[in-house]
């Protein structure tokens, strides 16, 4: 694509960063609207109970309350919807209970709202929500995915028997895997926990929903990563309300990571509740209680196992694991541990037989959904753990295992695509390459020399690696359908060229911190030759944006900004046409380039702008011709783009307390063509702490009653600015062969590549001091690894 | 209560219920709504303003409490269109993603460099301790505290 005026490929600051340094962002909590109410949900602080009564007497005579609404209330309309339908093997559906707006008759999980107060202030809302008295009768609690599935133990839903939502299984023949590894020289087996982390978005979710009677229109404020999407599964499958009667608008949205991809009960039951007191209401989570009803992550019990032959090579992987989906299916919860995750596990890798086998298991706990990731970070946790192990079991170098299974480069033109044993088909790659560099940046041969020093000083450090692939940019649609999403996963972008050639771009896509309205305006200038002040981009507002799928799985750029290349190619072509007209020319003659529409081999040219003009001043213009400068286009994308890369961690364990200090971080990523680097960079960042987050500090942790022990930050531990090195970024470019930017999407590799290689060098730190110790569960606290060193030492 | 209080150089005279925290002060009454809150519990920062100069976590303080003094936010840093060189640094550095905890940072680290001209990373690091980014890692955070000391002191050299 043209690159004219240099504005691909070039760190421009970000033109949305003034609004935010100066305090005018405008988050959802910030918009008070006429005759606000504000609502305080009443939360069930037992994991598991009946409800035997809810006496709202006390309650309803408190000052300022306007309203009080109870499972009871909302018994006839229906729950919030799960949008991917996964079967069980044997073809039947998965079980998908009701998850209701208030629960009627029992609490699932700490946090089930019972109850909602409105009122005149937040603070009487609080207190009016505190004298609603709920009699709870405590029931027995399930909170392991792993046990909740024995005999016996506690139903979560009397429709999913054992607790099974679904048992599911992808790849090659069970029988082949189990003879492929069966014959291998040697076989790694590793058990462990992909541990439940917390999102943690800091903005916490908020939502205001106002209604007007005389258009009988609704508006959702809310804090969401996908306004249109939210619209479609309140309108169509919760509140049964006609989309073009429901405004939904996502304003500035203070970080998602995934949480606010989903519809949540609390937007439907506002929405609702807005008309019967014909008066907005906004209800803005408190800390812990994002803590206990936003979705969170990963949470798998896994045993993985990989047959090698004599010379390193991968015969087979065979893969069980039980995930964690919580007391109800968030929207997406069911694709995550499925399609997200089993479709990964080939990995980098030549790997000829691979078999996973998924139960996705109901437990007493808060809803798992999609965390920046989402599946892909736990499927490379899996491969890339049992690489560096089997390196230290076969006593082989980690890097030299991985460059004797790597898929040999292909660009996706000239060589086709790799097809994998788990459904899917990698665009492009190179491989070797990220790993070439990364042991470059590191230094590989010192460090080793450097490790074998410090053993024998009694120092223990260590290397990991991780060398990641994730399947972003989602999804060709048909694709996705016959995997059973729920939906379309296209984007729209539409470019309006105003009469003066200012250009308003409308996506589909939504930015909570990606910075699209400086990297789609850099996409436009480029394409237009036009600067980037003449261009405005506008998502975020289903009035305003024809429609969308939203922002999540890295796919803004790829398939969002795709869209907008569409209306950008139309738009060339129609001002081709009216250039053509004016200069008396063939349309076929014309070239554009540098903002300027010029009759091939002459210096007959009009300006952008002065199209423009004439595109809504038609007094010269071609009979057969519309007027006007404005098109829409859906963009539908013909494979996933597959991102991918080396992240390489160096560690120093102290010997006496098992304190891991991060010392360096290496990621060298391949996310294809670069639109913004600074961006891409700032993204990597981000990701790399929070996926170091998961691996040393960050976990749910439950206690065995369902109460989530850690649900507020002086019990959770974020990671803080003094737990990291200055991170040592570089890239690689293998741009995506079937998209027209040739972009495959930055927002998730650092969170998919950092964790395993932060594990995998704690473990090599431990191996280097005669520690062979096979897993040490996340987080890698002191204590933990403290433990793990206590194992009798292998000299 | 009736509080007397200065906020961005203004006056203000309100009457306000006891227990009101002072980051609702700033957000619902004088529709100050640069400053965040994130936890509620004083961990986040995303609502660090300054109360007499010293960044103080408005979320665990109530509005009475501020009765006298003058307070600094986020809308009060470049109050003729002029950015502070810090707000200059976090744009210059790409300090920020999603914007929601950079007013809070903001607050404490203006603070930080007029104690601290000549920081170290690490001395960066340890100020922002108070401070939870979920967004950027931190790094060019760090940057962007680095670019306006530097051009505090008006050294030559800036963060890469």
């Amino acid at each position: 694509m043209s690159t004219t005026n240099g504005m691909i490929g070039k760190s421009v600051k970000r033109v949305e960063d003034k609004r935010f340094i100066t305090g005018k962002g405008r988050y959802t909590d910030d918009i008070v609207l006429p005759l606000q109410t504000y609502a305080c949900f009443v939360r069930s602080p037992y994991a598991h109970a009946k409800i035997v009564g809810v006496d709202l007497e006390v309650a309803k005579a408190m000052p300022g309350v306007v309203a009080i609404y109870t499972g009871a209330d909302v018994a006839a309309i229906n729950g919030v919807p799960c949008g991917w339908q996964v079967n069980f093997k044997n073809g039947d559906t998965m079980k998908e209970p009701k998850h209701a707006l208030l629960v009627e008759d029992k609490a699932r999980y700490v946090g089930d709202a019972v109850a909602v107060v409105i009122a005149e202030t937040r603070e009487q809302a609080k207190d009016a929500a505190q004298m609603v008295l709920v009699d709870y009768e405590e029931l027995p609690v399930t909170v392991d995915a792993a046990k909740a599935v024995k005999p016996g133990a506690p139903l979560v839903h009397d429709l999913a028997p054992n607790n099974i939502c679904f048992d599911w299984e992808l790849g090659n023949p069970k029988e082949e895997v189990d003879q492929a590894l069966a014959d291998a020289a040697h076989l790694t087996t590793l058990e462990f926990v992909n541990q439940r982390v917390v999102p943690n978005a800091i903005e916490p979710r908020s939502y205001n929903a106002a209604y007007d009677a005389v258009s009988e229109k609704y508006t959702l404020y809310t804090s969401t990563q996908n306004p249109h999407v939210i619209r479609l599964l309140m309108c169509a499958f919760v509140l049964g309300i006609p989309e073009h009667k429901v405004r939904v608008v996502g304003p500035d949205v203070g970080g998602g990571f995934g949480s606010k991809i989903f519809h949540y009960p609390e937007e439907a039951l506002l929405t609702w509740a807005t008309k019967n007191i014909n008066r907005p209401i906004k209800w803005t989570a408190e800390r812990t209680e994002s803590f206990l009803t936003d979705a969170h992550g990963r949470d798998h019990v896994t045993k993985a196992e990989m047959g090698f032959d004599t010379t390193g090579k991968i015969l087979g992987l065979r893969v069980k694991t039980y995930a964690n989906l919580g007391a109800y299916l968030s929207t997406f919860g069911p694709c995550v541990p499925t399609y997200l995750h089993g479709t990964l596990l080939q990995g980098l890798y030549t790997t000829p037989k691979i078999n996973v086998d998924v139960t996705g298991v109901f437990t007493n706990t808060t809803p798992v959904d999609a965390y920046r990731g989402a599946g892909r970070p736990e499927a490379t946790y899996l491969l890339e753990r049992l690489m560096d192990l089997a390196a230290h079991e076969m006593e082989m170098d980690p890097a030299e295992l991985r460059l004797r299974n790597f898929i040999p480069p292909f660009d996706g033109v000239e060589q086709p695509g790799f097809q994998t044993q788990v459904a899917l088909q990698y665009d492009s790659g190179n491989y070797e390459g990220v790993l070439t560099k990364g042991l470059e940046m590191l230094g590989y041969k010192e460090f080793r020399q450097k490790q074998q020093e410090a053993a024998q000083n009694g120092k223990l450090l260590g290397v990991g690696f991780s060398t990641y692939i994730e399947a972003c940019g989602i999804a060709p649609s048909a694709v996705v359908g016959s995997l059973g999403a729920r939906a379309g996963l296209f984007e729209v972008g539409q470019v309006r060229v105003q009469p003066t050639g200012k250009v308003s771009v409308f996506t589909g896509s939504h930015a909570h911190g990606q910075g699209h309205e400086t990297t789609f305006a850099q996409v436009v200038a480029s394409k237009l030759g036009i600067p980037m002040e003449d261009i405005d981009i506008v998502h975020g507002d289903t009035d305003s944006v024809a429609f969308g799928m939203g922002t999540y799985g890295s796919r803004s750029l790829a398939v969002g900004g795709s869209a907008i290349i569409r209306s950008l190619e139309k738009i060339i072509e129609k001002g081709k046409k009216i250039a053509a007209h004016r200069l008396e020319a063939n349309a076929d003659d014309m070239e554009f380039e540098h903002g300027q529409f010029t009759v091939k081999g002459t210096d007959k040219s009009v300006s952008f702008g002065d199209v423009a003009l004439t595109a809504y001043v038609p007094h010269i213009y071609p009979k057969d011709l519309e007027p006007g400068l404005d098109f829409s286009s859906f963009y539908d994308p013909a494979n996933f783009t597959y991102p991918f890369g080396c992240h390489i961690a160096v560690v120093e364990v102290e010997k006496d307390t098992g304190k891991v200090a991060l010392q360096r971080f290496i990621a060298v990523d391949d996310v294809g063509n670069i639109i913004n680097p600074m961006i891409v960079e700032g993204q990597i960042h981000g990701g790399v702490a929070q996926g170091v987050g998961q691996a040393l500090f960050e976990g749910a942790e439950y206690d065995s009653n369902g109460q989530l022990t850690n649900a507020t930050y002086m019990d959770y531990c974020m990671p803080r600015a003094d737990d990291f090195p200055l991170f040592e970024t570089a890239t690689q470019v293998t741009p995506c062969p079937h998209n027209p930017l040739g972009v495959k999407g930055a927002g998730e590799a650092g969170t998919i590549g950092s964790t395993p290689a932060v594990v995998n060098a704690v473990i090599d730190a431990l191996w280097s001091g005669g520690h062979q110790v096979k897993d040490i569960r996340m987080p890698l606290t002191s204590e933990r690894v403290w433990r793990a060193m206590q194992t009798p030492v292998n000299t | 209560m009736q509080i007397k209080v200065k906020v961005n150089g203004v006056d203000y005279t309100h009457e306000v219920e006891p227990r009101l925290l002072l980051v609702h002060y700033l957000r619902e009454v004088l529709h100050l709504t640069g400053t965040h809150v994130g936890c509620d519990t004083s961990i986040c920062g995303a609502c660090t303003v300054q109360v007499n100069s010293k960044p103080t976590k408005s979320c665990t303080m109530f509005a009475v409490q501020a009765d006298g003094c003058e307070i600094l936010t986020v809308e009060g840093l470049a109050p003729n269109g002029e950015m502070h060189v810090l707000q200059e640094g976090f744009k210059e550095m790409h300090g920020l993603q999603c914007g929601f905890c950079t007013p809070g940072i903001l607050m404490t680290m203006t603070d930080f460099l007029k104690n601290n001209p000549d920081p170290s990373e690490e001395d960066i690091r340890h100020a922002l301790k108070g401070h939870l980014c979920r967004c950027t890692g931190y790094q060019n955070i760090v940057k962007a505290v680095q670019y306006a000391a530097a051009k505090i002191a008006n050294r030559e050299e800036v963060p890469a």
